[in-house]
């Protein structure tokens, strides 16, 4: 997928302009945190499942290897194969030669953030397999050639009326605004496109370890048909998904949920264990799982491990004030909110991915909500630290720290400049007790005023204070 | 060096930590600072030695910097009981300072040590001193207006300060608080962001500054400077009318003292 991240503030300034945008952002802020809330409210223990989910996935990237194996021999013994992909390049070719395999035509798809980190589908479409999106959202996306703006409601960027425009273009039926009507007109066309289908391609929540099986959750049912129809079924997922037992994953799927969409469980939870076996009703011919690494095995053993507990639930996006302004398109390649600002320089490279940890106040709410605890803010600072020891943030904000951080060290010199500022604002300020147009800080004063400081320092006036009070 | 205050000398030994934005912006606020200290029973004194809590050069990922300002201001603070300051963010960052430092350096130890005697104001009142420490100071205190207070991030998240300023509040006669929507979300500030993403900053405070002129408040009150400036100045620029204060002030009984951004205050000529 293209690289538009280093253009964050043009789209953010663009984002925040744009009114559609706009009223979309305000109902998911309404959405997804006030469930969330209530379903974490009726759960008492949630804290200490979010500990356990926190051990857990340390635990298992302690042994990741190990984890990883074990999944694999099973994959094998239940007639499925494991494919390791590297990088993005080889997994969309490991994947393309499966599809070749079977002469595939088209594949359908269900929702996977996986395949649009690696770009499959612009992969797979120029090398002439035509991917179809079977998540209401993602197939919505397809039609206007968009990209997902939230990992699990990629489509949270539109509107009503830009859904009923696209079907009406693209579906050749009588436009209508009524949600009911337009997804059954999805339902029917979809319907076609899973039975013609040569492969189904699926991303996977989890990995079970111990039984070899994959998981997917949805609240659509597509991934079902878009796993057991073909004769091919794809799993494309990461490796950090693998979980030891089915028992493990059940912790992760009551976080999960809740920390989604604030629901106690998702409607449908699918298990892939294998290839179909003798006297299977249904089910593919062939399983296939391809295990990404593209980076994360490099944080592994780094300061950035701790984001490989993500389960991707969204919570921080959804609780993000700054996601909240600017939205998931802003932040220009597939991860957004503060989960994208720390695994979006990881993959695309800090030189290009620099502007998302620097986009945070560090408020810290997305740790606060996120199920596996991952300290986010820490994460985007160590990005920080990262850019410092490179030398690329902007020479402005280089050059201020440094001659901020010559007068923080030395108190002596820092007490006479501190009182000269705060007298030069006053001066500026003159009556009102505010400045309106402070020079070199236009960042502040073009949106607000500048309050007035009260003309000396507390350490000159408390200085003043002491040496009254020794006087006789 | 440090100044030495003589007062109640039984109580415990609290050395004052400023912060850069009451030194520079508002004085008034380390001085309501010091007398609920003495209040409460401490001799507070001010070591000299001390600047800025190092926040700009941890979040700019300069740690030399801040393992630099770290160490003096460990140094400064050497010896007290306690460490107070009016800032749930900067003494937060008092708290990360062990997080800069190897284990195996001699001032890691020293860290961890200035961490767990390092205390934002109300939450030293209400948690250290106890509740119904002031309680015969407040009650004297008369506010008759509606304000509504915003938790600071730092404040909120990292140092656990929620009921205890509005605990203090209430024991002030007249006061009616009234709770703003999203009184925990981030007001935009967060340090050089706001002028490093204006525009994104810009939004979140316009959010805040609905959200509190929603509630009718007169006076809206926080525990940290640099909100505090950001949602007044952003009142002021939109010409709403309302107040903004320091949470401290009106627990010194200090609001005699034009509000931020209000009004002309010469802290020079009152000396
Ligand atoms: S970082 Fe945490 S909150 Fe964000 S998507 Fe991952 S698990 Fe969820």
């Amino acid at each position: 997928m293209e690289i538009n991240t280093p253009f964050f503030k043009q789209r953010a300034h663009d984002a925040l302009k744009d009114e559609n945008l706009q009223k979309a952002l305000g109902n998911l802020k309404a959405g997804f945190p006030e469930k969330r809330a209530i379903a974490v409210d009726r759960m008492p223990e949630f804290e200490e499942l979010r500990n356990q989910g926190r051990d857990l996935k340390n635990h298992i990237l302690e042994h990741l290897d190990l984890y990883l194996e074990q999944f694999e021999s099973k994959v094998i013994e239940n007639g499925g194969q494991v494919h390791w992909a590297r990088t993005s390049e080889d997994a969309n070719r490991i994947i393309l030669d499966l599809c070749k395999q079977v002469d595939a035509k088209t594949v359908t798809k269900g929702k996977s953030m996986v395949t649009e980190e690696i770009g499959l589908n612009d992969f797979l479409e120029a090398n002439g397999v035509q991917p179809v999106e079977t998540d209401l959202g993602e197939y919505i996306l397809q039609l206007r050639g968009d990209h997902p703006s939230h990992i699990i409601a990629p489509a949270i960027h539109l509107n009503l009326e830009d859904v009923s425009e696209t079907f009406h273009k693209h579906h050749n039926r009588p436009k209508s605004d009524d949600p009911a009507v337009l997804m059954q007109e999805a339902r029917e066309v979809l319907r076609d496109k899973f039975v013609a289908a040569d492969v189904g391609i699926t991303g996977a929540n989890f990995c079970v370890a111990e039984t070899g099986s994959t998981i997917i959750v949805t609240n659509e049912g597509n991934g079902d048909l878009t796993q057991t129809l073909p004769k091919t079924h794809i799993v494309v997922t990461s490796i950090e998904k693998v979980v030891p037992t089915l028992e493990d994953m059940t912790l992760f799927l009551r976080l999960l949920a809740r920390s989604a969409t604030g629901q106690e469980f998702t409607v449908y939870n699918t298990l892939s264990t294998g290839s179909r076996r003798e006297g299977d009703q249904d089910g593919p011919e062939n399983f296939h799982v391809v295990l990404v690494d593209n980076g994360r095995s490099e944080m592994v053993g780094s300061e950035f491990q701790d984001m490989l507990r993500c389960i991707r639930c969204s919570a921080c996006m959804n609780h993000c004030p700054v996601y909240g302004a600017v939205g998931g398109h802003s932040y220009g390649w597939v991860y957004p909110g503060p989960m994208g600002s720390v695994l979006t320089p990881q993959m695309i490279g800090i030189e290009k991915g620099g502007m998302l940890p620097n986009a945070s106040t560090f408020c810290g709410k997305c740790e606060s909500v996120c199920p596996v605890k991952i300290p986010l803010p820490k994460l985007m600072r160590h990005w920080r630290e990262d850019e410092f020891q490179k030398h690329l943030q902007p020479k402005a904000a280089r050059y201020g720290l440094a001659g901020w951080a010559f007068l923080a060290k030395r108190p002596a010199l820092y007490k006479p400049y501190a009182r000269m500022a705060s007298w030069f604002m006053k001066r500026l300020a003159g009556k009102k007790g505010r400045i309106k147009k402070l020079p070199l800080a236009g960042g502040w004063t073009d949106w607000r005023d500048m309050p007035a400081p009260q003309g000396t320092t507390f350490m000159q006036a408390w200085k003043e204070q002491q040496k009254a009070g020794e006087q006789p | 060096m440090v100044t030495y205050m003589p007062n109640t000398p039984s109580g415990p030994r609290v050395g004052l930590f400023v912060t850069c934005l009451a030194d520079m912006f508002r004085p008034s606020v380390a001085f309501a600072t010091v007398k609920l200290l003495e209040q409460a029973g401490c001799s507070v004194e001010v070591p000299e030695r001390q600047t800025c809590c190092g926040q700009p050069a941890f979040n700019s990922g300069d740690r030399k910097t801040t393992a630099d300002i770290a160490r003096q201001t460990i140094d400064a603070f050497d010896g007290y009981e306690y460490v107070v300051g009016p800032s749930g963010s900067c003494i937060g960052m008092l708290h990360y300072y062990p997080e800069v430092f190897d284990p195996a350096d001699s001032y890691y130890q020293r860290a961890l040590d200035l961490k767990s005697r390092s205390f934002e104001i109300t939450s030293f009142l209400f948690d250290v001193i106890g509740a119904d420490a002031l309680q015969d100071q407040l009650k004297l205190l008369q506010f008759n207006h509606k304000v509504t207070y915003h938790d600071s991030c730092s404040g909120l998240r990292q140092m656990g300060i929620k009921q205890q300023p509005r605990q203090l509040l209430q024991q002030v006669q007249g006061i009616e608080l009234e709770e703003m929507e999203e009184a925990e979300t981030c007001c935009g500030f967060g340090g050089t962001f706001c002028v490093k993403y204006p525009e994104i900053s810009n939004r979140m405070v316009s959010n805040k500054t609905d959200y509190i002129s929603n509630t009718g408040a007169h006076t809206l009150l926080g525990g940290d400077l640099g909100c505090l400036l950001n949602m007044a100045g952003k009142l002021k620029r939109e010409g709403k009318q309302v107040e903004a204060r320091h949470v401290v002030e009106i627990l010194a009984g200090m609001t005699d003292i034009p509000a931020i951004g209000e009004a002309d205050y010469d802290l020079a000529q009152k000396l």
